[in-house]
């Protein structure tokens, strides 16, 4: 969840022959769709589409996760994030969190309804105890109600604070996730007027990660996208230029099996295997959503 | 939005609500509604299933060691390794000075030489005339190839403001021989301590802007990287604050920490690390605190009128500004 939508995106150019591949340069990031695309909230830019009825992918239990972990220990995976869909739906999603804080870093993106205090008291104490950082990301895409509870629901906003309030309370420092659906989200402005609320909501040392926008209409930007791509095609540009795609260091875990990155996993093409060690190959940018991460620089991680 | 006519309530909470249920037995295929078997079965078709010996192939093939990178230096018993000097001369005198009465035989430097304090040019005839090994750090790369900032690209717009006052001063102010200097360094050493041979980076052995940090770098990632790039230890810098850890493997990374600015431990003193042999064949691994006459750094900041909050880090020994590179932890350690 919580990445820019896709459905703004300008329409792909035709491709002609193979697809370029990319290889899989080291797992450093591993993710996991831990509530599957269940959510609590159905928003309008959910690039997963996610809502309380979707089952297309569901939830993972704490014993699948695990194995999953045995097997990114002898890969020598960096860090662990953890999305859906809404995480905290996940009854197991506590213990899969302190299962994982003893072998890497951990970040769960939630959207903060769930966020009751109970439970930042032990995400606290979680991240206290565990061996390695816990990143609890919360999600909004406005500093006031008017911008944001139109794309992420009615009184979201309210919700969104009393969680993050929560978090404080626990002494838990979030990180606050902002797409720039609202265009303003990113400029220099709106990232000041973040985080001028967070602090004013009692974070003392307030983050921001803010989620590109795709730079629609500019028609200039469109045609300069397609001409790299076209370039790409031909096998000009060195494999180390993949580097900035998120695919070339990540894999994402459901349910259903490994998929190449978060932003496929509504996209059967994108499973690439059932461990694993089965993705370690390149993996096709066939799919439409490919040029846009290539064009915009798409990366889901804090 | 409030030119609009409003919508009529019970509408819009129908329309919500039908928006809630619309995936009811069916499956998100892109912008398609399936029914979720449909999905499922298509989704089953794609990818591979290895048998559990090929996985364990797969598995060996990407923890193999990925290609030598550097002649090797030594043997030696004792080393000084040091990182981020930040133009902060006044350290660097403090050091050397240290570095031999605790008899290093050789001293390193992992990098990024300037930015933060002032009179850039200071430290270079420093580590040449004391005969340090550096390597280069991302500043390096971006003060010799000309770039416009340090590329560091914080959200805080706060943050962007100082590191860009920073940088400017320090390219402004290294001359054109001492920044060719800076191009030609070496990105890795190896050297032997006690027959250990131990890599030395900037960030880390794959990108010199990858920040090596105690609660962000787990145990198994570290021993992949060990196996790959075949080394007893990793000493690196780039991030600001030290830590050492001792493997399960036996193996050691250390990130020696810099001694531009103090570790955001509240402490004036800055940090370095001696590594020395031992008869028992593994590595004494100590990262020292070392004081230095702060309070003449200061004097000089303010004079050259570089930012406030810098001086207030040298001061107090917290870190001001940059903080939203640092894991969760760290930072919840942290003053600001
Ligand atoms: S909260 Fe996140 S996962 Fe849920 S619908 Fe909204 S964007 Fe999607
Ligand atoms: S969508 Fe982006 S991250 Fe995913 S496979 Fe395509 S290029 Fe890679």
């Amino acid at each position: 969840m919580e990445t820019s939508s896709t459905a703004a995106a300008p329409a792909p150019p035709q491709f002609e022959g193979p697809a370029p591949r990319v290889a899989l340069r080291s797992l450093d990031t591993l993710w996991f769709q831990v509530a599957g695309t269940l959510c609590n909230l159905a928003c309008n830019h959910c690039f997963v589409s996610c809502s309380p009825t979707n089952h297309t992918h569901e939830h993972l239990p704490l014993s699948l996760v695990e194995r999953y972990l045995a097997e990114a220990r002898a890969l020598g995976v960096k860090e662990y994030y953890f999305t859906g869909g809404e995480p905290f739906l996940n009854p197991d999603m506590e213990a899969i969190l302190e299962a994982t804080l003893q072998q890497g870093p951990a970040t769960v993106l939630t959207n903060g309804l769930l966020l009751d205090p109970r439970r930042c008291q032990r995400l606290a104490a979680m991240s206290e105890d565990g061996a390695y950082s816990l990143d609890v990301r919360v999600s909004m895409d406005g500093y006031d109600a008017a911008s944001n509870d139109p794309i992420r629901g009615e009184g979201t906003y309210e919700r969104i604070l009393a969680g993050i309030d929560n978090l404080v309370v626990a002494g838990i420092n979030p990180v606050v996730t902002v797409t720039e659906v609202n265009v303003e989200n990113g400029s220099t402005e709106g990232r000041q007027r973040f985080l001028e609320l967070l602090k004013e909501r009692g974070v003392s040392k307030p983050r921001l990660k803010i989620l590109p926008v795709f730079q629609i209409g500019a028609e200039a930007e469109r045609s300069g996208a397609y001409e790299s791509w076209q370039h790409l095609q031909h096998g000009q540009v060195p494999e180390e230029s993949w580097d900035h795609l998120q695919c070339s260091t990540c894999r994402m875990v459901t349910d259903q099996g490994v998929w190449v990155c978060p932003i496929l996993v509504n996209e059967p093409d994108g499973r690439m295997g059932e461990s694993l060690a089965d993705t370690l190959d390149a993996f096709p940018l066939s799919h439409p959503a490919c040029w846009t991460c290539h064009a915009f620089g798409v990366s889901c991680k804090t | 939005m409030s030119n609009r006519i409003p919508e009529d309530p019970a509408i819009k909470k129908a329309r919500a609500q039908a928006k809630l249920a619309a995936h009811r037995g069916m499956a998100t295929w892109g912008e398609k509604l399936v029914p979720l078997g449909t999905f499922r079965a298509a989704a089953q078709e794609v990818g591979r299933e290895l048998a559990e010996a090929e996985r364990v192939a797969e598995i060996r093939a990407h923890r193999e060691p990925i290609a030598e990178m550097a002649v090797t230096e030594g043997p030696f018993d004792r080393i000084a390794v040091f990182g981020g000097v930040y133009n902060n001369r006044f350290a660097l005198e403090a050091l050397l000075e240290d570095a031999r009465k605790r008899g290093a035989d050789a001293l390193y430097c992992l990098g990024d030489l300037g930015g933060f304090g002032p009179s850039p040019e200071a430290v270079w005839p420093l580590l040449e005339s004391a005969d340090v090994r550096t390597i280069q750090g991302n500043y390096e790369q971006s003060l010799s190839s000309g770039r416009e900032d340090c590329n560091c690209g914080y959200t805080d717009p706060r943050d962007n403001h100082y590191a860009g006052i920073s940088y400017q001063y320090t390219a402004e102010r290294c001359s054109p021989e001492f920044k060719r200097w800076m191009g030609e360094l070496p990105q890795h050493r190896r050297v032997t301590v006690g027959g250990r041979n131990l890599l030395m980076v900037h960030g880390s052995p794959r990108r010199v802007n990858e920040f090596l940090f105690d609660s962000s770098s787990p145990d198994a990632f570290l021993e992949v990287l060990l196996d790959q790039y075949r080394a007893d230890a990793i000493l690196c810098t780039h991030t600001g604050i030290a830590w050492h850890r001792r493997l399960p493997s036996g193996r050691d990374v250390v990130n020696v920490g810099v001694i531009g600015r103090p570790g955001n431990d509240g402490r004036t003193e800055v940090w370095y690390t001696v590594l020395a042999a031992q008869t028992t064949g593994n590595l004494a691994v100590e990262i020292v605190p070392l004081a230095y006459d702060h309070q003449a750094l200061a004097a000089e900041m303010r004079s050259e009128g570089l930012p406030e909050p810098f001086v207030e880090t040298v001061l107090t020994g917290w870190w001001t500004t940059c903080l939203e590179i640092l894991p969760a932890r760290e930072r919840a350690a942290s003053r600001y």
